[in-house]
């Protein structure tokens, strides 16, 4: 050690050139990455059509979801000018329809995939990092939860709340209450692995306490499997939606909902295919739009994934 | 170099055993991995002690136990004549402020989610009398400065810089509360070679610059043999030896400490050849399961039967420092 005749002052070189403009965050690379995914930014354009679409469906609709604008003289009519995506068994106007029931899909996907980000992620939070009684009790009760298959959970939940109260809100509650669990785990794997990590050690050593320590340094470091995770349950939520409604026991009459419009419309499928087929395909692109989206953050954040 | 200052870290016969449990609900101790088991010390104002071990003979817990981070099983840490392992709350967080330590991994660290002037500054805003808020960051950039960073790099993140740059910023983050002792558990044994005479020489110059006591953790004697005024070496929780640099790297008397002596790279030819290797028979004993008596007789050749039945204590013995081994004998290895 004695021999060495490098002088200690001398700063250092940066290892590699690094640009000065760029933040360069590991959240900034990953939006980086994300920006240049085409998957992301066709799935991502697909839902902020949709979610513009069920924001301001007035600018959309070119006939309107009235009981007023449908006759049953126009029942289970063809593609017209006037009816771009024809009519259904009471003759209303299916691409309206559409137009209107998007809404649903977007507030229950939504809303379910944020609270049970947040409860799950708060509940696993505080179980992963104080560990002993805390953990136990919360991962028994989250168990129970688990072991409910969803769907047959979430219709079990909604027979017993029952048609005459069942709506948005009910299907939102049902799901998240089946759901949560799941995203406690993934958080509290993910924080029980941060909090062993040197620089939370550095921090106690400090004299940081538990909240710092949880929101500085392992909150951020233990999230990003919380946002894939909550990624693809936004997805399974708007499925499960249209499930539960096709069911009839999710959304109700007259309330507009794709599911419902499936449902309403298989009996007199041979004769009229139209109803049930345009609200199934805007179904079935919305879960692909978000399951493009789901893949593109995955391997945004979590390179190893792939 | 000389330790002239005061006491001002207290080390008295701490024990740290992690307990070995069975069963998943009603958790049963079968054992105890005896990490740290009975190690006392001093430390003065300004001093460098060395640690030196195998891996896995308990230094890091050692430095665990001093920072409060981990509990003792008994013992006392007294820093200034004040008990840190009976201060909890507001007073323990207080006499943080007086020992910090670098860690030995500068990847793991330094949060990849905080950019380098959160991680230097996050010191004041914990203990937020020590700088006001509108000072933090001039603070953050000097300390940049004291270690060798630029301090335009306040805004960039830890992935931006090298493993030797890393480590600076963990040093100036142990920096920031001015404390009286800095504990560095191995802080260049994960660089280059070429880098590790970089941070060996700025953790010298910060000792002179702010008077600071270090305990330096290494697990080989070469490493800490030029920034140390005294070495300890442990083996298996247990300080075997300890003594002034000089008396530890020429009038050696513990085996172990012979043996690892002869493996330290020794940097002119000449020396080489008259340097004695000696090697040792197997790897150390589970701490778990200590040998009775001398831990070290298992991989002795000086070891009789008393070293089975009687533990040899730390006392002054030949060469005219502690050391713990009944047949201690003052010899220089390296004859440098
Ligand atoms: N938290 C812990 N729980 C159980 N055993 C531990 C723990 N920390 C360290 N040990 C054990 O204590 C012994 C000493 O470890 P350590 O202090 O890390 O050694 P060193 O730093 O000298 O390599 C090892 O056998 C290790 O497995
Ligand atoms: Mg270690």
């Amino acid at each position: 050690m004695s021999n060495d005749t490098l002088p200690s002052t001398a700063p250092v070189q940066p290892a590699k050139p690094v640009k000065e403009s760029k933040p360069a965050s590991l959240w900034s690379d990953a939006w980086y990455d994300l920006r240049r995914n085409p998957v992301f930014i066709i799935g991502g354009a697909m839902l902020v059509l949709l979610i513009a679409i069920s924001a301001f469906p007035g600018l959309f609709d070119t006939v309107g979801v009235d009981a007023k604008t449908c006759s049953l003289a126009q029942a289970r009519k063809g593609i017209t000018s006037e009816h771009w995506f024809g009519t259904d068994n009471l003759g209303c106007d299916v691409y309206s329809r559409v137009i209107w029931g998007a809404r649903v899909s977007i507030i229950v996907g939504f809303v379910s995939a944020i609270v049970t980000a947040i409860i799950g992620g708060a509940l696993g939070l505080l179980g992963g990092f104080y560990g002993r009684w805390v953990d136990v009790l919360l991962s028994r009760i989250a168990e129970i939860f688990f072991a409910v298959p969803s769907i047959l959970g979430a219709l079990l939940i909604l027979a017993v709340i029952g048609r005459d109260n069942a709506g948005i809100g009910t299907v939102v509650l049902a799901l998240s209450l089946l759901a949560w669990p799941m995203i406690l785990r993934i958080m509290r794997a993910a924080v029980i692995t941060a909090k062993a990590q040197d620089y939370v050690v550095a921090a106690r050593a400090l004299g940081a306490g538990p909240g710092r320590i949880m929101i500085r340094h392992i909150l951020p470091n233990a999230v990003a499997p919380v946002i894939v995770v909550s990624t693809i349950n936004l997805g399974a939520f708007i499925a499960a939606e249209a499930a539960l409604s096709f069911l009839g026991v999710g959304i109700q009459s007259p309330q507009i909902s794709w599911g419902l419009m499936i449902a309403d419309a298989r009996n007199r499928f041979l004769e009229a295919p139209l109803p049930l087929l345009f609200p199934a395909l805007f179904l079935s692109l919305t879960i692909l739009s978000v399951v493009m989206l789901g893949d593109a953050v995955r391997d945004a954040l979590d390179p190893k994934l792939r | 170099m000389a330790p002239s200052g005061e006491r001002i870290l207290e080390v008295r016969d701490l024990v740290k055993h992690f307990p070995l449990t069975q069963g998943i609900v009603l958790k049963r101790q079968i054992g105890a991995i005896k990490a740290v088991d009975g190690v006392s010390f001093d430390l003065h104002r300004g001093e460098t002690l060395g640690v030196v071990g195998e891996s896995g003979c308990g230094k890091s817990t050692l430095a665990k136990l001093l920072m409060a981070l981990e509990r003792p099983t008994s013992g006392g840490v007294t820093i200034n004549g004040q008990d840190m392992t009976k201060a909890r709350g507001a007073e323990l967080k207080r006499m943080r402020r007086n020992i910090q330590m670098v860690m030995q991994d500068p990847y793991t660290s330094l949060n990849p989610r905080m950019t380098v002037g959160d991680i230097i500054g996050e010191p004041f805003e914990i203990h937020t009398d020590v700088a006001p808020k509108g000072d933090r960051r001039r603070k953050v950039q000097e300390l940049l400065e004291v270690v060798g960073l630029n301090p335009e790099h306040i805004n960039r993140y830890p992935h931006q810089f090298s493993g030797g740059q890393r480590q600076r910023i963990g040093i100036a983050r142990g920096l920031a509360l001015q404390p009286e002792i800095i504990i560095c558990d191995e802080p260049v044994s994960a660089l280059d070679v070429s880098i590790q005479a970089q941070v060996m020489n700025l953790l010298e110059r910060l000792q002179e610059e702010f008077n600071l006591a270090y305990i330096f953790i290494a697990h080989d004697l070469s490493v800490v043999r030029h920034i140390s005024d005294r070495v300890a070496v442990m083996y298996l929780g247990k300080i075997v030896e300890l003594g002034k640099d000089e008396a530890i790297y020429e009038r050696s008397a513990h085996p172990y400490t012979q043996a690892l002596l002869s493996a330290v790279p020794v940097p002119d030819p000449e020396g080489r050849e008259s340097r004695e290797r000696i090697i040792l028979q197997g790897d150390p004993p589970s701490p778990a399961d200590p040998p009775s008596g001398c831990r070290f007789r298992t991989r002795c050749w000086k070891a009789q039967d008393i070293c089975a039945e009687q533990e040899p204590l730390l006392e002054v013995r030949a060469g005219g420092h502690l050391s713990a081994c009944h047949f201690a004998e003052a010899h220089d290895v390296i004859h440098a």
